[in-house]
Order: C-alpha cells, then structure tokens, then sequence
C-alpha cells in the first residue's frame, strides 16, 4: 500500500517542523520562541487557530516550563511536541534530563545554533552536543523535506512500546531554517495510517486520573541501577527500531533516508568522509567531483548521534584507507570535533587508519565546496601515507 | 553480562505507586516532625495526597494519613490543608515509640 502523493509546497525548514508535527495530530504543543526556531511555534499556532488540529498550545514563560509542559502531558498518554533552540535548550536543560528520566515519549525540534558564553546569534551543532549524555534520541537531518518526514518518524519512534523515549530532531539553524525548498506534505489520513501501528500495541503506564502515581521519585538503590540499564537497552533497541521505521516510511511514502546513516557512494570506497546534517549535501558534490578525478571516496550522513549507529558504522569504515570528520561543533577537552572523537572509538573494530578531525562551520560560516575538497584531497593524502595533521580548524587555516 | 539482580520495578520508566510499591528510599528516618491527621476536621478533600512531595499519603477511606516509612515531614500536606486538619508535631514527642517509624 502506498501513501497519496502529497501537496508539494515551498515552505522553509521551520515551517516543515511545525508541519510535521501538526500531521502527527499532537495533544499537547508548546514552544517558547527563539531564534532560528520561532517560526515553528508561529506555525503551530496558526495550524491551530486555522482549526486545521484541536492541539492544546500551552502558553508558557520560558522553555523550563515548556518542556515540563510537554513531558507531563506525554505522562498523562497525550502526544506531545515542542521545538527550540540553543540557549532555550540549555534554559530546559533541567527538563531535558527529568523527560528522558521519564521516558516521557515527548518529540523535540532542534533548530541547531551555537551555546551560549559567546553571543552568536548563529548556526553550530554545539547545542546537540550539549545534551548528548541527557538519554534523548538524538536525530540529524539534512534538507527540509527530511526534517517533516523524521519528525512524522520520531513519533512513531518515541511512542513505540519497547522504546518509549524522547526524541529530538536537529536541523541546521540558519541554513534550514530559514530555507525554503519544496516539500511534499503527505495527506492527513496517510500520516493517521503510517502512526496507526501506536495504537494497536499495549498501553504505556500513563497517569489516570483517581489513580495517583508518582514518577521520577527516588530510586531505590538498585532500583535506579535498573531503570538506567533499561534506558541504555530501550537506546540499544532503538537502533533497529530507527532503520525499521525509516524503511516503513519509504515503502509507503516513496521517501527513506538510510535509517541510522546514509551512505553515498561508498561501496569501493578508499577514504570515507563523515557528515551530518546541511552539510552533507555539499559533500555529496565534492563526492561526485573527486570521483571525477579518480578519488574512490564515498560519504556517510550521521542520522543518529544517540544512540550511536556504532555496528552500521563500523560495517561501512571497515577497511578503508582513511576516515575524515567534519565536525560543525567542538569537543572540549579533546580538541577534537565531537564526532571524530566518537568515531575513534571505534578504532579496535574498524582497524588503525588515519583518521582526521575537520572542524568547521561554527557559527554560521559556511561549510564550502573548496573547504570539503580539501577535506577529501588531505583525506586522500593520508591514505596514501603521506603525513597529515589530525586536528584541523578549517576557518583558522583560511 | 550474567544479570543477577531482580527487577523490581515492571514499568520503563521510573513509575511508583503510593499503595503499593513506592520507589522512594526509606526517607521516613529523615523526619524531625510529622503530620498527624485530625479526622474530625478532614473532609478527605485530598490536596494533601496532591500535594504531598514523595506521594506518601495514604487514602485511608475517609480522610489521608501519611506511610511514616517515607514521610520526610515536610510539612506540605499540613500548609496545604485547607481546613488546619494536619499538624506538624515534633519527633521528640513519639519518643517512647523507640525504633517504630511507622504510625
């Protein structure tokens, strides 16, 4: 059975979240604007004054209360959504943690911009980084289409009975969210149908009125040691659970992404370049040049930041003859882009390669096709053994 | 791994139930005050079962009394009271109960 084809609109990224989420007919939403993201919560409350979704928008002082407000309402069995942003995210970083403590299923748009400590009103992943070890579901997302589509998968994700954890959904601030692209918007009664399967499995604990409970009270001892294992397993579970969902997704809406990771031309791939999100479009360029000129190079797209795609990772880095990461965030501590760092340590599986960190794109300056091709030739260079510096501050080189 | 631990807790998340597992550390030895109920005065509207921060108040059918095992004696369920039913008396005053925690 496939999906109609949808209404194919030009929208920008921001717009696509808040489509995304109001086809996936949440109970509860809330978003306290900030920039690049204030767009989504403009659009959400016009869906809803537009009578398009009987969605509950809770107005709120601040993101604390907005995603307290989401957590709870997923507790109380409501689907819920919100979005934010950077120091909104850093503002709910409290909530963040109590959510996923929860295992509250509550779904997350990111418009990705630098932390606060330096004011840059601007683009970075580093707001990602900042809540890696919150126990989220963490997604990246490369175009506008793909942030409609993984939110529509993110519910189906969250809610998941084995799953049952928060899911955020991260995209380029600045440069997706303000872009507009064509977007296919699935019909309604298609995303009711791909979101039925949520239904059908058994019931999640969810609060009742005249039942009290608590949640997210004391652990006892242990007990605490094994709702964090059951977290780490439901993130382990998740892994399949991410390329089942995406799989589903493309056979019924002709659109599918790779699931944990997208791989670009790396079947006899030498040297391996390692991406995610916005930037990943522009390596596929590069890919496609250097090929041209005889460089077997191939790409891979970090879907999934967390869990981490460490078997499919390793599966497709195995055997080349050197890695490259950009990074459009830092490691602090390691310096070191935050993904290369994660990437090496999966050296005991994949071998020892040359691997380089690139670090580039920090606060909204570009990651260029000439930065990229210099990526791919110094990538090159490696493999070949020649020498090579593993640490590289692109802008800084410039 | 070889898991030798029991699971107690059945839900995913960190889910407890005031009437029959509580997922809270013995908090009751904390208490240096504890709320007594005056049943005369309570109408068993329940703010103090609302209220109450590790959920210990037990619905005894016609008026809440607090499970001691967990009580902490904060105090909420007695400033929430709307009618004065809960007072918050000292400890010390239990003294001759010994080790008993548990009213």
């Amino acid at each position: 059975m496939k999906a109609q084809k949808g209404q194919v609109r030009v929208i920008t990224g921001n717009a696509a979240a808040a489509y995304g989420a109001m086809l996936c007919r949440p109970d509860v939403a809330t978003s306290y604007p900030i920039t690049p993201m204030s767009e989504v919560a403009e659009q959400l409350s016009t869906f809803r004054a537009e009578g398009l979704v009987d969605t509950e928008m809770v107005e709120v002082e601040g993101e604390n209360s907005a995603m307290n407000v989401v957590a709870a309402a997923t507790m109380a069995g409501g689907r819920a959504f919100t979005a934010t942003s950077s120091w909104g995210l850093v503002f709910m970083y409290d909530a963040v943690q109590h959510a996923a403590g929860f295992r509250a299923p509550v779904v997350m748009a990111i418009a990705n911009r630098e932390t606060p400590g330096i004011l840059a009103v601007s683009g970075g992943q580093q707001d990602i980084i900042s809540t890696r070890d919150s126990g989220w579901i963490q997604i990246i997302v490369e175009d506008c289409q793909e942030i409609m589509d993984s939110i529509i998968m993110a519910f189906r994700l969250a809610e998941d009975y084995d799953i049952q954890l928060p899911v955020m959904v991260n995209y380029d601030g600045f440069y997706l969210s303000y872009l507009a692209m064509p977007v296919e918007i699935p019909e309604r009664e298609d995303v009711d149908r791909f979101l039925a399967p949520l239904k059908d499995q058994p019931q999640r604990t969810i609060l009742i009125p005249g039942e009290p409970l608590g949640c997210g009270t004391h652990g006892i001892e242990v007990g605490f040691v094994e709702l964090r294992y059951k977290h780490c397993m439901a993130m382990e579970r998740a892994l399949q659970k991410v390329d089942e969902i995406d799989r589903e997704f493309g056979e019924f809406f002709g659109r599918s992404y790779g699931g944990q990771l997208e791989e670009y031309r790396t079947e006899d791939a030498d040297i391996v370049l390692v991406t995610s999100g916005g930037a990943s479009g522009t390596a596929r360029t590069v890919v496609d040049a250097k090929r041209e000129q005889g460089i077997k190079v191939g790409l891979v797209k970090l879907r999934l930041f967390r869990p981490f795609p460490r078997q499919r990772l390793v599966g497709v880095l195995k055997g080349r003859k050197a890695i490259g990461v950009i990074d459009r965030s830092v490691g602090f501590g390691w310096n070191t882009g935050p993904m290369y760092m994660e990437l090496r340590a999966l050296t005991p599986e994949i071998g020892i390669v040359p691997m380089l960190s690139y670090i580039d794109g920090l606060a909204n300056l570009d990651i260029t096709v000439p930065h990229i091709e210099r990526v791919v030739d110094e990538v090159y260079a490696a493999s070949q053994g020649k020498p090579y510096q593993e640490v590289t501050w692109i802008p800084l080189e410039e | 791994m070889v898991i030798k631990h029991k699971f107690i807790i059945k839900t995913e998340g960190a889910w407890s139930d005031a009437n029959q597992l509580l997922l809270c550390l013995d908090t009751g030895s904390w208490r240096t005050v504890r709320p007594v109920s005056d049943n005369e005065k309570c109408n068993y509207c329940g703010l103090c079962a609302l209220y109450c921060p590790p959920q210990c108040m037990k619905d005894m059918g016609d008026h809440y009394e607090a499970n001691l095992d967990y009580c902490k004696g904060c105090g909420v369920c007695a400033k929430e009271c709307p009618r004065d039913a809960i007072v918050m008396v000292p400890e010390g005053e239990f003294a001759d109960e010994g080790s008993k925690r548990s009213g």
